[in-house]
């Protein structure tokens, strides 16, 4: 009996590449498994882990929210290097209404989304027509500036912050909530990128120029796109407040800045699911070097360089290439 | 006090200029990004301060040493990070901002802190002037300063190898065309640019210690002069020198210290709002916003 390879997207894609028209069950599982996977294994996690290894969860989930913002942001051609800017921004929010209000989380959080994100796209308002590395630098100087700010103005607790927050009632809540608010961005946000309203914001990435020829109004389209990308930051950060039960200088630290990029660039930008990847790699690994201490952020350093310069595609663009490439078995027909 | 202040004002401005002038010939002149600039100026006085005091070489020696090193350190740095994400500018500042960060997280990991990490300075010597106290070191780095900046402008104006470096950053392909190897010429400036670095720490570094936190405000500091004075002009370096330097030392005497970092920060943010290019910039108007 002689046997060939046989791709197995070949036939779905020769049907329609958009509309899938699905003959059997295995067809289907070959689509969904990809999706299914990190659905499934968000929602299983939890009941598996130790309590010390839930707590890693809930911060691979906040780094990957991260992740997407700074994608979705990258994305639309604003490439930030603040991030933490965002996560700030919503840490504060949140702890200011706690702390002097005595607001419950249930309010706080997302008021603080919605509040932070449009106190960081009103921030940003200003530089919105910098293009490329300019945009840039602004993003890289305000956290740290904020950072200063507060140190000199003693606003908000000053350099010792604002603690004794309401924590979220437990830990499940924590967990289910946070891994639900990452689905919810990821599949949704996916979606977003794929409509109409998303190849807005690609082409403004890829030629502003054309894309005001063709009558749009890019800033508002680049104001949203900012709106969007800081009300998730700003949840983070309102997240990781009420976890903490404390708010400081230390929420626009340089890592809520890296390690989101870092995340972004060895998962593989342009699709979110890298984004998300990256994080789910990255903030594991770093705990499991906890040992190292300080050597953490040298390896991040090292992994930035190295997939830039080696795999630039980043990890995600590589597996749906290799997956999509998959081969079986068939015989050959007489 | 007023007079005090305004020499202190001089000396910083020196400072700054003295900090920006490697990263200017790197970033503002050829257009080269190295993010790395702050770890290698670390680097450098971390070299010196090793040679001298564990290896016991002489001083001199330590210091041809640590320049070379240092150069050679940049050379490599563009052929095998640069070379591959040339063109890419984001790519390149998150390369070479990630090889600095691992250099100077690597030094904060070792936790060499402390008064006995300096360099020694040229002379003890002081002198008053105007009524106000000033040592010997400041008045050599306001010198060389001076000198650096003339030289800076002699070499993008007047050598062959200068215009060169100003000629990648404004068009390389016509660069090409005039018989100029751009990557010869980049990595070129990345190697003088580091070397700069480690001349800057030798005279600056004596009159504090050497800290990796350090790397990172000698890096946004010498972004801010370039940004504030313009990509790619000698004259801007002067002049945001002055304004930075000045702002800092006034709001220091009369505000308070805690606001020196937040006057330049700033002086960024504003001068990115309202001409991303800097006050004297000509290169890239059109690129910078839409």
């Amino acid at each position: 009996m002689k046997k060939r390879k046989e791709r197995i997207d070949r036939g779905i894609k020769a049907r329609s590449s958009d509309i899938f028209a699905l003959l059997s069950w295995r067809e289907m599982l070959y689509l969904s498994a990809p999706r299914m996977l990190p659905i499934i294994g968000c929602l299983t996690l939890p009941l598996i882990l130790g309590p010390y290894w839930q707590k890693v969860l809930l911060s691979v989930a906040v780094f990957a929210l991260l992740a997407i913002s700074w994608d979705i942001l990258a994305q639309t051609g604003m490439v930030s290097l603040g991030q933490a800017l965002f996560f700030g921004v919503g840490a504060y929010c949140a702890g200011v209404m706690n702390h002097y209000f005595g607001l419950s989380p249930f309010i706080t959080l997302p008021v603080a989304s919605v509040l932070g994100g449009l106190i960081c796209t009103l921030l940003l308002l200003p530089v919105l027509r910098l293009r490329g590395i300019y945009f840039s630098m602004v993003t890289l100087i305000i956290p740290l500036m904020m950072v200063r700010v507060i140190e000199a103005t003693k606003v908000f607790g000053g350099t010792e912050g604002l603690s004794g927050m309401t924590p979220l009632p437990s830990i499940w809540i924590e967990l289910y909530l946070v891994i639900a608010v990452l689905l919810a961005a990821l599949f949704g946000f996916r979606r977003m990128m794929d409509s109409d309203y998303g190849l807005i914001l690609k082409g403004i990435s890829d030629n502003d120029r054309s894309v005001i020829n063709a009558g749009i109004n890019i800033y508002q389209f680049k104001a949203q796109a900012l709106f969007i990308a800081g009300s998730i930051g700003s949840f983070c950060g309102a997240f990781m407040t009420h976890v903490y039960m404390f708010v400081g200088m230390p929420v626009f630290a340089l890592d809520y800045s890296i390690l989101p990029i870092a995340a972004a660039v060895v998962g593989g930008p342009g699709t979110l699911a890298g984004a998300a990847l990256g994080a789910f790699l990255l903030v594991p690994m770093s705990e499991a070097l906890r040992g190292l201490g300080g050597l953490r952020i040298v390896l991040y350093g090292v992994f930035l360089v190295i997939f830039i310069i080696a795999l630039p595609e980043g990890i995600f663009h590589y597996m749906q290439r290799k997956y999509q490439q998959f081969e079986r078995w068939v015989e050959v027909e007489k | 006090m007023f007079i005090g202040t305004t020499l202190y004002a001089l000396i910083n401005t020196s400072i700054l200029a003295l900090m920006a002038i490697g990263f200017n010939l790197t970033f503002g002149i050829s257009g080269v990004a190295n993010f790395a600039y702050g770890a290698i100026y670390i680097l450098a006085a971390y070299c010196i301060w090793g040679m001298i005091n564990l290896l016991q070489l002489p001083y001199l020696l330590a210091v041809a040493i640590a320049v070379l090193g240092n150069m050679v350190l940049g050379a490599l740095i563009y052929r095998f990070v640069l070379l591959r994400i040339r063109g890419q500018a984001l790519s390149e500042v998150i390369a070479t901002f990630g090889i600095g960060l691992a250099i100077l997280e690597l030094f904060s990991y070792f936790g060499w802190v402390g008064f006995e990490y300096t360099l020694p300075v040229f002379s003890d010597r002081s002198f008053i002037i105007a009524g106000t106290y000033i040592d010997f070191q400041r008045i050599a780095i306001a010198g060389f300063a001076a000198v650096l900046i003339f030289g800076l402008w002699i070499f993008t104006h007047h050598t062959s190898v200068g215009l060169a470096f100003r000629g990648i950053a404004q068009d390389e392909r016509t660069a090409l065309t005039f018989g100029i190897d751009s990557d010869r010429i980049g990595a070129l400036s990345v190697s003088i640019g580091a070397g700069l670095a480690a001349l800057a720490a030798l005279f600056i570094i004596p009159l504090g210690s050497i800290s990796p936190g350090e790397g990172y405000d000698v890096l946004i500091k010498a972004l801010a002069v370039c940004i504030i004075g313009g990509l790619g002009s000698t004259g801007g370096v002067v002049l945001a020198s002055f304004i930075v330097g000045f702002a800092e030392r006034f709001t220091d005497t009369y505000i308070g210290s805690h606001w020196t970092m937040i006057v330049s920060l700033a002086a960024i943010l504003i001068v990115l709002t309202v001409k991303p290019s800097g006050l004297l910039g000509k290169q890239k108007e059109l690129e910078e916003r839409i």
